[in-house]
């Protein structure tokens, strides 16, 4: 186990540069997660941090000791791959005991230590099986087998779940969480599926074009963005970004409106605005509440409805003919065409400066 | 021309006519050899002028073959063919894969040019680098069991050494390393594997067709060989067999003693490639390289 540190790491491809310096300290133990829209340089770092890719610039430790010049096997870390990576011409049992060969473990302790990982995987009946013999699953489970038996202090993860179909995402997310709570080893986990992020981190980093945008916990990030690209990013459907008038300002809170928006107070946030400038609100979809003529906010019309069963997802036109989603947790039946009055909490809502911000 | 599910059948019989016409064409000359090796002169030249040149009727035996044995020593060519095309063929999928290995996975300077440099090596002809080579390899010294020697004419080695490394065959080799799954390499790295490692256990096991594809043409390359080795090579005892196929003809024109040597050295290259058929096939279908 180890703590894994980055400080001011930048890496360029030639002259294009990705990494644009990222500082990032993980702790002993913690599962942390890297998400981020794709190209936003998430699996480079994984890579650098792997030793697979070398870093430009800045120091990367590992357990208090600077990897940078270090080569993949010296780092103590183990990695798991989008495609699996395991070796077609090996047995399960092969492929697991692959780092142990190279180590040049005893026949014993190979055998002891598939052992274990085939039983904490739940997979000792396919250890005489080859890869192709293995549904998608089963093939991610043995890479994972693969990775846990040399016992590294970092598990590297990049999008280990991308490759299989929803509900088998949905079992090896809890696996890994499982096994997570089993190992107690520090980890770090490349995904640009929210909902992997928010379930297994300890902490969320938010990677946008190589830059850091935000480090948290889950509900952190979800209740706090600490700006418009974090509070689009995580939640689904995503936040609402409406364009509004800050008409007066107070303090810690700022007046604002629009011609779809009646006037009201929201919060700060210790963010800078300018009276009759223009600002940005946003709305999680769930915060949005229907009410009676008169009584709303917000004044719409339906465009389209979708129905879940759980919860009903509305796609409104407000009068500025802008687009509003709003979700409400219960079946409800709308018809396009209808007015629909909203309001919300505005101690949940998050106004945001025009431009868009990094920190 | 639009297609036509009526004329399915008869586009079938038509395109099976043409590749039969075109498998006639390439197998006459063999089926030609095998008949005519076991026919008297006389008779093989008689029947030259009908088809029954290419069945095999009238006075046949084998003495086309004890001749053929009596006059030059067959077995020993075909010996130091053997020889010196299964050494070169072993070395040449060791050194050349050694080298692509380096091209496709490594990151040195200089890589990719040097590669260009391989590559464009392919279009020099042979013919053109023979005798500056053979002036090179006349003056190499040699340290063998019994001391120091100049010169490597009159060898096995001198047959097998200058062809070990070629364009073609790291060219193959590179090709089908860069088309593995690299996360295949990566992932043996971060478990710990050096390069010589991934190169024994992870990338040379997955490599059987393009192994095969460059055993086989090295193979046809090397049984083949004629300049080269009449240059290099005067004494009986180093001679393959397409140099003791001109020294046959010197000896004799006894065409049936001539089909009969050629049937002789078609053998193992028949024999070769039915064993690596199928991975030859695939390996030229998966690389997209024409063999």
């Amino acid at each position: 186990m180890a703590e894994v540190s980055l400080k001011g790491v930048k890496k360029s491809f030639g002259r294009v540069e990705i990494i644009k310096g990222v500082d990032i300290h993980i702790n002993d133990g913690e599962f942390v997660v890297f998400v981020g829209p794709s190209g936003c340089g998430k699996s480079t770092l994984l890579r650098m941090i792997a030793g697979l890719e070398d870093i430009t610039e800045g120091t990367l430790e590992i357990g208090g000791r600077v990897v940078n010049q270090l080569q993949p096997k010296q780092r103590g870390v183990a990695m798991v791959f989008q495609n699996y990576a395991i070796f077609p011409h090996m047995t399960v049992r092969e492929n697991i005991a692959f780092g142990l060969t190279i180590a040049g473990a005893s026949r014993q302790e190979k055998q002891q230590k598939v052992a274990e990982a085939a039983r904490i995987l739940q997979m000792e009946h396919l250890l005489d099986r080859r890869p192709s013999q293995l549904s998608g699953g089963q093939r991610q489970r043995v890479a994972i087998g693969r990775a846990i038996t040399r016992k590294p202090a970092v598990f590297l993860f990049d999008e280990p779940l991308s490759n299989l179909d929803a509900a088998l995402r949905m079992d090896m997310r809890m696996e890994i969480g499982r096994l997570r709570r089993q190992l107690g080893t520090t980890m770090i986990y490349v995904t640009h599926d929210q909902v992997e992020a928010m379930t297994l981190a300890d902490r969320i980093v938010v990677l946008k074009d190589g830059q850091v945008m935000q480090i948290g916990a889950p509900m952190e990030l979800y209740h706090e963005p600490a700006n418009r690209f974090v509070a689009g990013f995580l939640g689904a459907p995503s936040m609402n970004f409406l364009n509004v008038d800050v008409l007066d300002l107070d303090g810690e809170a700022a007046m604002i409106g629009n011609q779809s928006l009646e006037p009201i107070r929201v919060a700060t946030r210790r963010r800078a605005f300018r009276k009759d400038g223009k600002a940005i609100l946003g709305i999680r979809p769930q915060h949005l509440r229907a009410v009676q003529s008169g009584q709303g906010l917000l004044h719409g019309v339906v465009a389209h409805a979708e129905r879940l069963g759980s919860e009903t997802v509305v796609d409104l036109t407000l009068r500025d003919d802008r687009e509003l989603i709003a979700a409400f947790n219960e079946d409800k039946v709308f018809e396009p065409g209808d007015a629909l009055e909203l309001t919300f909490d505005t101690a949940l809502a998050h106004l945001f400066p025009d431009e868009l911000q990094t920190h | 021309m639009a297609f036509n599910p009526d004329n399915h059948g008869l586009r079938l019989f038509v395109r099976y006519l043409v590749l039969c016409l075109i498998a006639l064409i390439f197998i006459f000359p063999l089926v030609f050899m095998i008949n005519s090796s076991f026919k008297p002169d006389s008779q093989l030249l008689a029947d030259t002028s009908s088809l029954r040149a290419f069945l095999p009727v009238g006075d046949i035996s084998l003495n086309n073959y004890f001749g053929a044995f009596r006059r030059a020593p067959v077995g020993l060519f075909v010996l130091n063919s053997v020889l010196v095309t299964g050494a070169t063929v072993l070395l040449s999928l060791l050194i050349c894969s050694l080298a692509a290995f380096s091209f496709a996975f490594l990151r040195w300077k200089g890589r990719d040019v040097l590669l260009s440099i391989v590559i464009a090596t392919l279009i020099i002809p042979f013919e053109t680098i023979a005798i500056p080579l053979l002036l090179l390899v006349s003056k190499l010294p040699w340290i063998g069991l019994d001391g120091l020697h100049w010169g490597w004419l009159n060898t096995y080695r001198v047959q097998i050494i200058p062809w070990v490394a070629d364009g073609l065959t790291i060219f193959l080799f590179v090709q089908y390393f860069k088309g593995l799954p690299g996360e295949l390499i990566e992932a043996s790295r971060v478990e710990g594997a050096n390069w010589w490692q991934v190169y024994y256990r992870v990338v040379m096991p997955l490599s059987g067709p393009v192994l095969a594809t460059a055993a086989i043409l090295k193979f046809l390359v090397m049984y083949n060989q004629y300049l080269w080795p009449l240059i290099v090579v005067q004494q009986e005892s180093y001679r393959p067999v397409m140099v003791g196929l001109g020294y046959f003809f010197q000896l004799n024109v006894a065409w049936g003693e001539v089909m009969a040597y050629l049937t002789l050295i078609t053998v193992p290259v028949l024999i070769f490639y039915l064993l690596l058929q199928r991975a030859f096939i695939a390996s030229i279908a998966s690389t997209g390289v024409k063999g």
